[in-house]
């Protein structure tokens, strides 16, 4: 087991089994297909992020080192807060883009009962350690163990 | 952070509860980038990203109906990216049952909200506000609480504004609060850049095509562009702002470019010039073979990649009124040297709707029609973001429209001989 200690952008305390990927995340082409036609697994439908493309996104540990993309990525993180789709937490190598935290902010401030910890600035070995499958625990503290 | 007295008051909810939750929002987003304060917003007019009713995003509503509800509304009047749907674009049955029975059947009640919320007028649903018809067109130094990619590239590199590239909501919540945080592309340190890239080609570059590799090169960072001027002056007249606007709009989707300098001819370029470089900035140099590379380099991801293309889209971002007239013109000239009167793949030139009232007056209009071309205002992006289109052999001169979609890249004289029956 390794622990990485990193930032809170939104609290929370969650254990979850983790999905990575080392390119950019594109919220919009990731979500946007299994938002609109009821995916309930939320399948990544990102065909440009051959890590992640195909796979549930629903109540994992999503890790990644930024989101790029359209910049509706931010209302559509929050669109999959507001229906219970989201990742069970993000979790950031570097410091968080302004898409993903608008995304995770609006969620934790306009969502009742959503329960999304966001935590960056974990550094590049979390990313370089942490493989698909692995289980995932968040503190509140922002400290992430992973094994 | 440190608020003023006046935002503490708003955050602590002496101004209503909503309104605390907006503030909220703001403070919170501004920590996330460690910003010291907020500043005001300044300029006339917002832009909103979000234009598009669909089902799906039905708590972006929810949302939208809680400020209606709580009387939280911004001094600001806004305009919009544009509308999804336009009956003269080209849709088969099916694409039109998924259009209007399942996807977007949220329009029509969102437009209502928009126009509640300080929509600037029924037709401001555009990409390209800042058009002179459009009449959204901050000046220099101006905050902006705007979030539609190409927009910002655009206001912050062409105009000389300010704003973050910020996501869809925080648009229209930093104009209700009337404050953004500082940070970033708002800060002048946040503006200098970390690249300089060498422009050698020999020939003018396709401004969709350089925009792309610049974007994919440099992602978030700051470009300086030395060399371009060569190819398309050092006025920032019209047809050096199309350029730019269709430049940028590749570097802000190829990449997540929020701004460039153009070495002697955009504002902050022209006063500061090289000062405006960083120390150890890093360099990218371009010339033909490099734009080459990089086109040769997008996957195709149609079904069958020698299908024959049934749909050409150009003007994402919306064209100007002189990019419509010289399209005009070229396609007209292309016709005639193929021995061909209209286009043979149904093609559509999307423009905002009031650079599209104005080409009406022109006698270039009927032309074009006659040339078989269609104008719309619709998105592009939007018209393709459904499973059915992804089956769809789709062209398209735009390489935002590529990158979000399955549509392929063509440069505009490729596009221009491919619709006109001069490639077999």
């Amino acid at each position: 087991m390794k622990t990485f200690k990193g930032r809170v952008i939104t609290p929370g305390e969650v254990t979850a089994e983790a999905v990575v990927t080392t390119q950019g995340f594109n919220t919009l082409a990731s979500f946007q297909m299994a938002l609109q036609f009821g995916d309930k697994q939320v399948k990544c439908g990102d065909q440009n992020n051959s890590e992640l493309h195909g796979k549930p996104l629903i109540g994992k540990a999503l890790c990644l080192p930024q989101t790029i993309g359209s910049t509706t990525g931010g209302l559509v993180l929050y669109c999959a807060c507001s229906m219970g789709k989201n990742p069970a937490c993000m979790l950031f190598s570097g410091h968080i883009d302004s898409l993903a935290a608008a995304g995770a902010i609006i969620a934790d401030v306009w969502v009742d009962g959503v329960n999304m910890p966001v935590i960056d600035s974990l550094g590049d070995e979390f990313l370089a350690y942490v493989k698909d499958g692995m289980e995932i625990t968040v503190k509140a503290d922002g400290t992430v163990e992973v094994k | 952070m440190i608020l003023t007295k006046e935002q503490q008051a708003i955050l602590d909810g002496e101004k209503g509860e909503t309104l605390a939750k907006v503030m909220k929002t703001i403070v919170m987003y501004g920590e996330a980038f460690e910003a010291e304060k907020l500043v005001p917003v300044t300029s006339k007019y917002n832009h909103l990203v979000t234009s598009f009713g669909l089902k799906v995003m039905a708590p972006v509503y929810d949302l939208m109906q809680q400020l209606l509800d709580a009387g939280v509304f911004s001094e600001q009047q806004f305009s919009v990216d544009p509308r999804p749907l336009d009956k003269n674009v080209p849709a088969n049955f099916l694409q039109n049952l998924v259009f209007n029975k399942f996807m977007y059947t949220k329009q029509d009640f969102y437009e209502k909200q928009l126009e509640k919320l300080g929509l600037m007028s029924k037709d401001a649903f555009t990409c390209t506000c800042y058009m002179d018809e459009m009449g959204n067109i901050p000046q220099k130094g101006d905050v902006l609480s705007w979030a539609e990619s190409s927009a910002v590239v655009y206001a912050n590199s062409v105009l000389g504004a300010r704003c973050n590239r910020n996501s869809g909501i925080i648009d229209i919540m930093g104009s209700i609060v009337g404050y953004v945080p500082y940070f970033g592309l708002l800060t002048d340190d946040g503006r200098r850049a970390t690249w300089v890239v060498k422009i050698q080609t020999t020939k003018k570059p396709e401004a969709q095509l350089l925009g792309s590799a610049i974007g994919m090169k440099v992602m978030e960072d700051v470009p300086y562009v030395v060399g371009l001027d060569k190819w398309i002056g050092t006025e920032l007249n019209d047809s050096a702002k199309a350029y730019l606007k269709d430049f940028g709009a590749a570097t802000a989707s190829n990449g997540a470019v929020g701004l460039y300098h153009i070495e002697n001819l955009t504002p902050e370029a022209v006063e500061m010039g090289e000062g405006l470089i960083t120390e150890g900035a890093k360099e990218y140099i371009i010339d033909d073979a490099e734009l080459e590379r990089v086109q040769k380099n997008y996957p195709v991801i149609w079904k069958n990649p020698d299908a024959k293309p049934k749909l050409c889209f150009v003007g994402c971002p919306h064209l100007s009124l002189q990019q419509l007239k010289d399209w005009t013109e070229s396609i007209e000239a292309e016709l005639t040297r193929n021995g061909n009167k209209k286009v043979v793949i149904p093609t559509v030139f999307t423009a905002a709707p009031k650079v599209l009232e104005a080409f009406e007056k022109t006698e270039y209009a009927a032309r074009l029609k006659n040339a078989g071309v269609i104008t719309s205002y619709i998105c592009p992006l939007m018209y393709m973001n459904n499973p059915l289109c992804k089956k769809m052999p789709v062209i398209t001169s735009s390489n935002k429209l590529r990158t979000y979609t399955s549509a392929r890249y063509y440069t505009d004289s490729e596009i221009l001989e491919i619709i006109t029956g001069g490639r077999k």
